[in-house]
């Protein structure tokens, strides 16, 4: 009975096959460490977003006069709101946390080589996404941080020369932030972003298993197949990393519902103080930042004394991201295998990211500006010194097979 | 590398201290959301005494009962003072807008959430923070919150606190308040602005112990799924290793 | 891969009970989105029960009052019009109120716990309009009855205790609410007689 249904959808379309391409006949390395949990938790955390997301519309309401409202609305009057509520606000930190990590795992075992360049670019593509899909759903709860975030970083395009007011003005849809801005922001968070989301998510597993799968050796295991053409070190997807993933999917929920059920606010950084005031234009915070996961970005914009620069610094940080690929010229791809350069390089690195993300959250004093200028330096450094000693970079011999 | 890493990490919190600047010291409040009788008390004080100019337009009377344990007959008749309002309905305020900001020169903030803006510890402390300042138009001032805009409402309870510098033991001065003439103690006035503070913070966040005892079935539930999980898994990759 | 024997009976057990308890937190996790759409608290004030001072409703009269955004109705009925309803009874669908449309108190012969107060949703039990009081007119609908309730929507025609007519597409008479008064002139909507 079964099979007949699976063999007449199967005449029409390639369910079976697009089963097997994928998930049951997909050959994986079987050396994934820990850092091979974030793509699929990542996938997890997006589930959320949407689902609550599209609860928590039900019962918002995106005018400048209702929105703060509508929130403790939900928070209150509606059954299980705070529930959806906090699932929404804990999920998109938890987004970030996810997908950072997903990036540095990238970055460490040198996933954005070749030929995964592409595969790269479509996760950068969903990380810009995703910072667009963050900043203006920061704005909907109309509380005194959301207001002022969307005033400065909406000012931040005001740098461009010659279109910057006139651009600014266009993208509020009014003098200052307003209703008006309120509403498109709605609009394009709920609908626009989340639908070019989903199918950048596509695109980035269709690259992914076109290419397969990298793994922290770096080693690509289809160059090393049996009499069957099955790669030596790889097994199905199915069922080895969906029960490792389920275990993963467990370990993470234990982290992500202690945060919701027990510090929602996230010590001030998920859900800022200040936000649990209604946006009012005629007073700032005393100290305004963004949510944590721009302040690394953030931290570059305010150590160059540059308005225009600065945005162009910022917009940098993020762009030479993309170029990744191209800057690293060395044919290894796993930090285990390459120089005591390359690991204190990435080392740095990671360092840079997090003082910056850390200076960017704390209220500018002349000497955090002094640190933050030389960690945005460490930043570009980063790139500038790989793209230098990687053309005729010292590695350690590859091995033919997965090590574990 | 090492080093570096522990260079960076004693540097930073130092810089930060450096940015810090100057914060007054913030009294503990200690508030305990399942002293249901101080709530009590304090959605009590805080109508009498705060609800004439501040709404907590956010959260309802019939809510605020059922969850401190008040009957709706009680709330009536001792803390729903708008004849017209009905135990559903929110917790609006008495006086008009209008009339407000021309009293105070400002509207006076709604007060739901004011305990997640500001924090327990600074409600606690701004009430306890009035003092005699004959440059105000009200005749005080507040330590952590300088030029503040309203009278001390408290002051038939605590009196009116002066500054005085206090020389302590070890020669330091320190400013501290000295009230005089009010009804009630320190010890009894401390209880009474507690009391507040209590049910300000159960206003910001009503749902916080119905959260976390949830929060304790979900996470015993996660670790018994994390458990059998992990079994599944070391079952399955038996094949691998 | 190992070729070391599998305990399948120890695989399919593991399985199943990832299964069932992941099943478990499924359906706990669907269970904040379900209840989500349940009325809110706001509904529930909004739908609280209603007090309705009827001492000043004149005979003949119908007042409006809003109940759960439904409109209720409070007619106050003279003498002529509860005689003239005990003359309908071959005319009706259901002349003794033996379908539930009212609570177990106000299952009478006037549908009412005051015959002189008669009290009803407003919205007819066809579609969901809401009937027009004909005080005067309704004989020209129904010949020999002075007054009525008459559907603008698709014609349904009910008395003044407002059971529905026959040969008209309403299948039901009009909804009575719960309600209990608390003296002679003051009525609460939504609260069942006897219920504190």
């Amino acid at each position: 009975m079964v099979k007949n249904i699976v063999d007449w959808i199967d005449a029409r379309i390639p369910m079976t096959a697009t089963y097997n391409r994928h998930i049951g006949h997909y050959a994986t390395p079987t050396n994934f460490n820990f850092w091979y949990f974030f793509g699929s938790l990542a996938m997890l955390v997006l589930v959320n977003q949407l689902l609550t997301g599209i609860w928590l519309t039900m019962n918002y309401v995106p005018t400048a006069e209702g929105a703060f409202a509508s929130i403790e609305y939900i928070m209150r009057d509606v059954e299980y709101g705070w529930l959806l509520r906090y699932m929404h606000s804990t999920g998109a930190s938890a987004f970030f946390v996810v997908i950072y990590l997903h990036m540095f795992r990238g970055l460490i075992y040198g996933s954005y080589q070749k030929p995964r360049e592409l595969l790269w670019l479509f996760g950068m593509l969903i990380f810009l996404v995703l910072m667009a899909e963050a900043f203006m759903g920061y704005l909907l709860p109309w509380g005194q941080m959301s207001y002022w975030g969307a005033q400065v970083i909406i000012s931040l395009f005001g740098a461009i020369p010659v279109i910057g007011d006139d651009l600014t003005l266009w993208i509020r849809g009014d003098f200052v932030v307003s209703g008006a801005t309120l509403n498109r922001f709605f609009a394009l968070h709920v609908i626009a972003l989340p639908l070019v989301l989903v199918v950048l998510v596509f695109l980035h597993l269709i690259a992914l298993h076109e290419v397969g799968s990298n793994n922290p050796d770096g080693i690509e295991i289809k160059k090393n197949k049996d009499e069957n053409g099955w790669p030596k070190d790889g097994i199905p997807f199915h069922p080895y990393y969906t029960v490792k993933d389920i275990l993963g999917t467990a370990g993470f929920l234990i982290v992500f519902c202690y945060v919701l059920f027990f510090m929602p606010e996230g010590g001030g950084y998920f859900l800022e103080g200040p936000n649990f005031e209604a946006a009012n234009p005629m007073k700032t915070p005393e100290h305004i930042a963004p949510v944590w996961y721009f302040t690394p970005f953030y931290a570059i914009l305010r150590a160059i004394p540059d308005k225009l620069l600065g945005v162009v610094g910022m917009g940098l940080a993020i762009a030479v991201l993309f170029v990744l690929p191209w800057l690293d010229r060395c044919k290894v791809k796993s930090v285990r295998y390459r120089s005591l350069i390359h690991k204190l390089n990435i080392g740095q690195f990671a360092v840079s990211f997090v003082v910056l993300g850390y200076l960017g959250a704390v209220p500018a004093t002349p000497e955090l500006t002094i640190a933050a200028r030389i960690f945005t330096l460490t930043y570009f450094g980063f790139f500038l010194l790989l793209w230098i000693y990687s053309k005729n970079e010292k590695t350690k011999p590859v091995p033919e097979r997965l090590t574990h | 590398m090492k080093k570096l890493l522990i260079a960076l990490v004693t540097l930073v919190p130092s810089l930060a201290f450096a940015a810090g600047g100057s914060h007054v010291h913030l009294e503990s409040a200690n508030i305990d959301l399942n002293d249901k009788e101080s709530l009590q008390r304090g959605v009590g004080l805080f109508q009498h005494n705060c609800s004439g100019c501040h709404s907590t337009q956010y959260q309802r009377y019939s809510r605020v009962a059922e969850d401190l344990d008040i009957s709706i007959d009680d709330m009536r008749s001792k803390y729903m003072f708008d004849e017209n309002a009905k135990p559903g309905d929110l917790m609006q305020n008495a006086i008009p807008e209008v009339d407000a900001a021309r009293w105070f020169g400002a509207t006076p903030p709604d007060l739901t959430l004011v305990a997640r803006v500001r924090g327990e510890d600074w409600v606690y402390t701004y009430l306890k923070g009035f003092y005699k300042d004959e440059n105000r138009p009200f005749g005080v001032n507040n330590t952590v919150f300088p030029a503040v805009g309203m009278p001390h409402v408290l002051e038939y309870l605590q009196g009116l606190p002066v500054k005085q510098v206090v020389k302590q033991e070890d020669g330091t001065e320190v400013t501290t308040l000295v009230a005089t003439g009010g009804k009630l103690s320190a010890e009894e006035y401390d209880q009474v602005v507690r009391d507040i503070t209590g049910f300000l913070v159960y206003s910001g966040d009503p749902v916080k112990l119905e959260r976390e005892s949830l929060g304790w079935w979900v996470m015993g539930f996660l670790f018994i799924f994390f458990v059998i999980a992990y079994l599944l898994k070391k079952e399955y990759w038996k094949d691998v290793h | 891969m190992s070729n070391a024997p599998v305990d399948t009976g120890r695989r399919r057990f593991l399985t199943a009970a990832t299964a069932v308890v992941g099943g478990v937190g499924a359906v706990a996790v669907a269970v904040p989105f379900i209840k989500s759409w349940n009325p809110s608290a706001k509904a529930k004030a909004a739908g609280a029960p209603v007090e309705v001072n009827i001492s000043k409703v004149e005979p003949g009269q119908l007042i409006r009052v809003e109940w759960r955004g439904k409109p209720v109705w409070v007619v106050r009925r003279t003498e002529e019009i509860l005689k003239n309803l005990a003359t309908l009874d071959d005319q009706l669908r259901d002349p003794a109120s033996a379908e539930e449309q009212q609570p177990a108190y106000a299952q009478n012969a006037v549908r009412s716990i005051n015959p002189e107060y008669f009290i009803a949703v407003g919205l007819c039990t066809h579609l969901g309009c809401s009937p027009t009081y004909l005080p005067d007119t309704f004989g020209e609908q129904v010949e020999g009855v002075p007054s009525g309730f008459f559907c603008p929507c698709h014609g349904s025609k009910f008395d003044m205790a407002g059971r529905v007519f026959q040969g008209v597409p309403a299948p039901l008479n009009l909804v009575v609410p719960p309600h209990q008064y608390i003296d002679d002139g003051n009525v609460i909507i939504g609260v069942d007689q006897g219920a504190v």
